[in-house]
């Protein structure tokens, strides 16, 4: 597979490390209410469907940015790929 | 027994004296009844098995497997057939014992030659933390009744003087052996059970795939279907990779993820491997199929998929591991390979149980090692479905593990399907 890197342009999928879901940039807040449960929902559960994905890759042999690869898991083919900084910053995770 | 009667020696010599005009169809291929007792979805190892069970040691009645293509078609058709109980936890070894056990016996069982063949599996050492481990575990095993044995150097190369003793990197320096692990003929492993599954009247039903499972108050009621609407008392589902796409049918989502997992054949050679081996420096194992093939795989590609067909850098990767310890099988050719969809669990091992959803049970997260389960699997998702106990071979098979902390993780990778 081959990861249209949005700074670096064209790279080989073996130069990233991948983690999952995307949604695990919406880490829940450990001390609100019901922590517990979300945190268990959060690190063990996954929707895994079978078509698009939007999931996180870790370009260590490169540059080292997190990006966002949405990716289908039918085809593999990949339609979007962001900076997983600018997604989480859309998502108000940083400011 | 439907059609066909026992397979046997004197039945081969009868049959050949009469123009073999005695064999028939293995089992039937019946039209799916208004409603059942038991409804089996997925008609893989586990499912066949399940079935199978209920049906014999269970005696339970009205059972029927709805299986989307054909029976086999899926994983149990496409492993790469090692059987062993080689486990160091638990709540994991009992159960794998007991599944080797089962295959001990399973030829004789469902009158089928599913060529179960104990030629026996070393898992190589290279370091002495990794002998530390291995003897432990090794300990473990013997602790549950199983059988182990550390080999030293000499005895490994008194097996396969061909390997990498060498290897500056990565000496062998012995290996932890199972006698009785080995290999199965796996598809023969799904006709088995469905063949004797079908005899014991379950309907075993293809080309029919779950589009949908139906509730009332929190109740099941049975299957929407490619073929119709199917009613159903228990519905045990048991689909390995695509497991997260039926369990969404009733809005569960899944402590999993599916990977694929690539396998690979080489051109037919003399006798060479006449055991299993795992290598344990690269990801890398071995063994040799009767017809000569050298039989190996390696590393999941490690992203989610649901393509059965892998990516090169795996396939590289698996050569290269090959070449680290057999370095003469750069000679050899590669015939084929393939992909099978696993269902990639958040500790790396499986789930039996039931669900929040009456009638409704789970049996799934086998990762790359259902293979051997699957006689054990069986028993225990049919002992759960007719009695609502679990076995007691499984009863840590459950999805509050993750939430009280039980989690079962052999590899001790955690929340990372894609590492176990
Ligand atoms: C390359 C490879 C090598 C492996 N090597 C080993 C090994 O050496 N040892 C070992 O122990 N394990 C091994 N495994 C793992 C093992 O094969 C699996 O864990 C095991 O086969 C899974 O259980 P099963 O046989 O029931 O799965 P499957 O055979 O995949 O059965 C599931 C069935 O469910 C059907 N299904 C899915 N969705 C639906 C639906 N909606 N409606 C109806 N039917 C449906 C599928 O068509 C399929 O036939 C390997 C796996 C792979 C891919």
């Amino acid at each position: 597979m081959i990861i249209n890197h949005p700074i670096l342009g064209p790279r080989d999928s073996q130069e990233f490390v991948y983690l999952g879901d995307a949604a695990l940039i919406d880490r829940p807040d450990g001390l609100a209410e019901g922590a517990l449960d979300t945190f268990h929902d959060y690190l063990y559960l996954r929707d895994n469907p079978a078509g698009l994905h939007r999931e996180l890759w870790y370009h260590e042999q490169g540059d080292r940015s997190w990006l966002v690869v949405t990716r289908n898991t039918l085809t593999h083919e990949i339609t979007q790929v962001e900076l997983a900084r600018d997604v989480a910053r859309a998502r108000g995770r940083s400011k | 027994m439907f059609g066909t009667g026992r397979y046997s020696g004197w039945r081969v010599v009868k049959e050949a004296l009469t123009g073999h005009k005695g064999w028939g169809p293995a089992w039937r291929d019946p039209e799916p009844q208004a409603s059942y007792d038991y409804i089996i979805i997925g008609g893989g190892g586990h499912g066949l098995a399940t079935a199978y069970y209920l049906a014999k040691e269970f005696r339970q009645a009205r059972i029927a497997v709805l299986e989307k293509g054909y029976l086999g078609g899926g994983n149990v058709g496409r492993n790469t057939t090692i059987i062993r109980s080689n486990y160091l936890l638990d709540g994991n070894e009992p159960f794998y014992e007991f599944s080797l056990k089962l295959w001990e016996g399973l030829e004789q069982d469902f009158n089928f030659n599913a060529m179960v063949s104990q030629r026996g599996i070393i898992n190589l050492i290279h370091t002495d933390a990794q002998r530390d481990a291995f003897t432990r575990r090794g300990n473990a095993m013997i602790l549950n009744g199983a059988d182990a044995e550390l080999l030293d150097r000499e005895q490994v190369r008194a097996m396969y003087p061909f390997l990498n003793f060498n290897n500056a990197r990565f000496p062998i320096k012995g290996a932890l052996m199972q006698r009785r692990g080995g290999t199965v003929r796996h598809d023969a492993v799904a006709w088995g059970y469905a063949r004797g599954a079908d005899s014991r009247g379950v309907d075993l039903i293809q080309n029919c795939e779950v589009t949908g499972i139906r509730t009332e108050q929190g109740r099941v009621t049975g299957v929407d279907t490619t073929r119709g609407f199917i009613g159903a008392k228990k519905v045990g589902v048991a689909v390995a990779g695509n497991s997260s796409r039926v369990m969404a049918h009733v809005g569960m989502r899944l402590p999993m993820e599916s990977h694929v997992l690539q396998a690979f054949v080489s051109e037919g050679l003399k006798p060479l491997i006449d055991g299993v081996m795992t290598y344990g420096a690269g990801h890398f194992y071995v063994s040799q199929s009767d017809k000569g093939g050298l039989v190996f795989g390696g590393d999941i590609d490690g992203y989610n998929t649901y393509a059965q067909r892998g990516n090169m850098p795996v396939v590289e990767d698996v050569a290269e591991g090959g070449m680290s310890l057999i370095p003469m099988i750069g000679r050899a050719r590669l015939l084929r390979s393939w992909g099978g969809i696993m269902d990639m669990s958040m500790d790396g091992s499986p789930i039996i149980d039931k669900t929040d959803i009456e009638g409704l049970y789970f049996n799934g997260g086998w990762c790359y090692g259902g293979f051997k389960a699957t006689p054990a699997s069986g028993w225990c998702f049919a002992h759960l479905l007719a009695t609502d106990r679990p076995h007691e071979t499984a009863t840590a098979y459950r999805f509050d593990r993750f939430r009280k902390g039980l989690m079962i993780d052999e590899k001790g990778q955690g929340a990372q399907p894609n590492l176990h």
